[in-house]
């Protein structure tokens, strides 16, 4: 009895100096952007109790704000789907006999490492409509008239959505990879004698026992990609015509340059919300497609 | 079953096809994942002219490497290579050194209320840090901490993957060890000090290169807490960089490029401890 209450004293000493920070940065802060977002307040006047009215305002009249959450939306959907598709591809080839695979997987796995903010000028000089590499690459090609990319209003969003999967795919790659060597190679051997191709095997064994991998990758891609914001924020400044505005730069600009702090708390409320909804409807559907076993 | 000449042949050959096929996809991959980088490097030595020609090359004709010092002279950029070392430093010891005690708590130590605790710190996982930013604003303006490196350096070092990832490690280390110590009378700071920490050196090394790199990387959180440009980190000086000079494309691209170099280095050394803590996340989910 002793010993257990004197290890609760050390548990407490071990772990107070991270849990008070961790409680004052990261856990307060989530009932202090809800009572915020209550405020009608811009850190100078004092604040007015508003109620729900910031959150009736959001989805009722105003524009730029559903124009962000659609853009976050649209963004995610894009995103994820490269994401997936991208990394799933790689991880088989890789896990395939393949030589100098370690060598193929830290070289993929570059984009991932490098700040987001160089990368994204590296992007934009891509991008860029007179001199940039693809268009430069697209004329000599032939193309007479190569797109506007990051300056064209269908063109701004999928550009950023390139670029944002390639940042990540690496990342995913390394999971996936992760979870393809996870899986027992005697289910390959049997489909073997029974006589499966390679399409049937993958699409039997390999799917099915990956997808727990899947579920993660699907939902870390998809938190990830919510909460999208250097890519835009540097490439397009949100633009043209607000196409590449996302929600999380509408709560930069709300708070931080016009000082609407209880609107912009409100977005980010809503913002968290998506986010969890997102994530419970995920783990509900799991049950009918993640399989723990063959 | 037996097989003919022809037909071990045609085996042969689809073998030999999907190998090929293999290796020209892998390297197709590499070619999209390299060729940002080596445009960004062949860009930061063309001169502004041959940049903006329309007589594309993606070689530079004449290479400038003045374009490396100029980045220096226009703007202060060691100082934000400075203040970038700074802030990373300290973000990474708080990390693993608060973390690795927090998680002896959830790994070594018998307590009521452990498994409760530990699944709110997990579920805080999924937190979007855009929720807290505008609360962090608030406290760090109130303490008057606003445009120091304080105020950069704090919300970022209570992440709660790394107690995580270190509990981890920590539960794989064999209790035996911990519990002959106990008998020999140590107390649990020597145990953590000297027993548990250094059997967890790789997970203390792959905590620590990932805080260095999310922290070298971070724009968002000191583009809304720094003000002046003599604390400025390097993203913060890239994009002021970007508003001055936005159309000299090869002197944006040295900056970034110069910008990189440290975490590259850092993930070139140490590239399997990135790789062995994504892996490890994975394989939790």
């Amino acid at each position: 009895m002793g010993a257990r209450t004197s290890e609760l004293r050390t548990a407490l000493l071990f772990l107070a100096p991270h849990l008070l920070g961790f409680l004052l940065f990261q856990i307060f802060p989530v009932f202090g952007a809800i009572a915020f977002s209550l405020l009608d307040w811009n850190l100078i006047t004092t604040p007015t109790f508003v109620g729900l009215e910031n959150y009736f305002e959001l989805f009722s009249d105003d524009y730029f704000f559903q124009r962000a959450m659609l853009n976050t939306v649209y963004y995610t959907v894009g995103t994820v789907t490269i994401i997936v598709v991208a990394s799933l591809a790689a991880a088989v080839l890789l896990n395939e006999r393949v030589r100098f695979r370690s060598f193929f997987r830290t070289m993929y796995f570059v984009p991932n490492v490098s700040s987001l903010v160089a990368v994204s000028f590296v992007w934009m000089w891509i991008y860029n409509s007179d001199y940039g590499l693809l268009n430069n690459v697209l004329r000599m090609l032939g193309a007479q008239d190569p797109p506007q990319w990051l300056s064209d209003v269908t063109l701004a969003m999928p550009s950023v959505m390139v670029m944002s999967a390639w940042t990540q795919v690496g990342f995913f790659t390394v999971i996936f990879l992760a979870g393809l060597q996870n899986i027992p190679n005697q289910y390959y051997e049997s489909a073997v004698i029974d006589g499966s191709s390679r399409i049937q095997s993958f699409l039997r064994i390999t799917l099915p026992l990956l997808s727990p991998t899947t579920f993660f990758v699907l939902t870390l891609a998809i938190i990830n990609s919510f909460q999208v914001f250097e890519q835009t924020f540097i490439m397009t400044r949100g633009g043209p015509a607000f196409s590449t505005t996302t929600a999380v730069m509408y709560i930069y600009d709300q708070a931080f340059q016009y000082q609407e702090i209880g609107y912009a708390s409100a977005v980010s409320v809503v913002l968290f919300a998506a986010i969890l909804a997102v994530t419970i409807v995920q783990v509900i559907l799991q049950k009918r497609w993640v399989h723990y076993d063959l | 079953m037996t097989y003919s000449p022809a037909h071990t042949h045609a085996r042969r050959y689809r073998r030999l096809a999907h190998k090929l096929a293999t290796y020209f996809l892998l390297g197709l991959g590499l070619v999209i994942v390299l060729t940002p980088f080596l445009w960004m490097l062949s860009t930061s030595l063309k001169s502004m002219s041959e940049a903006l020609s329309v007589d594309f090359s993606f070689l530079p004709r004449d290479v400038r490497w003045e374009n490396y010092t100029e980045v220096w002279r226009l703007l202060p950029f060691g100082r934000f290579f400075v203040n970038s070392f700074i802030v990373s430093i300290a973000v990474t010891t708080l990390q693993v050194g608060l973390s690795s005690m927090a998680a002896y708590a959830f790994a070594r130590l018998q307590w009521p209320g452990r498994d409760i605790v530990f699944v709110v710190y997990l579920s805080s996982l999924m937190l979007p840090m855009q929720i807290a930013m505008i609360p962090n604003f608030f406290l760090l303006r109130t303490l008057g901490a606003v445009d120091t490196y304080v105020s950069v350096i704090l919300p970022q070092s209570f992440v709660v993957f790394g107690t995580f990832l270190l509990r981890q490690f920590f539960l794989s280390i064999p209790r035996s060890l911990q519990d002959a110590a106990l008998i020999d009378g140590a107390g649990h700071l020597r145990i953590y000090a000297l027993i548990v920490m250094p059997l967890a050196k790789p997970g203390l090394a792959t905590l620590g290169v990932f805080s260095f790199m999310f922290s070298w990387n971070n724009f968002l959180w000191p583009l809304i807490m720094l003000n002046s440009q003599r604390l400025f980190t390097l993203p913060l000086g890239l994009v002021s960089f970007q508003g001055q000079f936005s159309t000299n494309w090869p002197l944006m691209m040295a900056a970034a490029c110069q910008s990189m170099i440290p975490v590259l280095i850092l993930y070139g050394l140490a590239q399997r401890h990135f790789i062995e803590g994504v892996t490890i996340s994975g394989l939790k989910g």
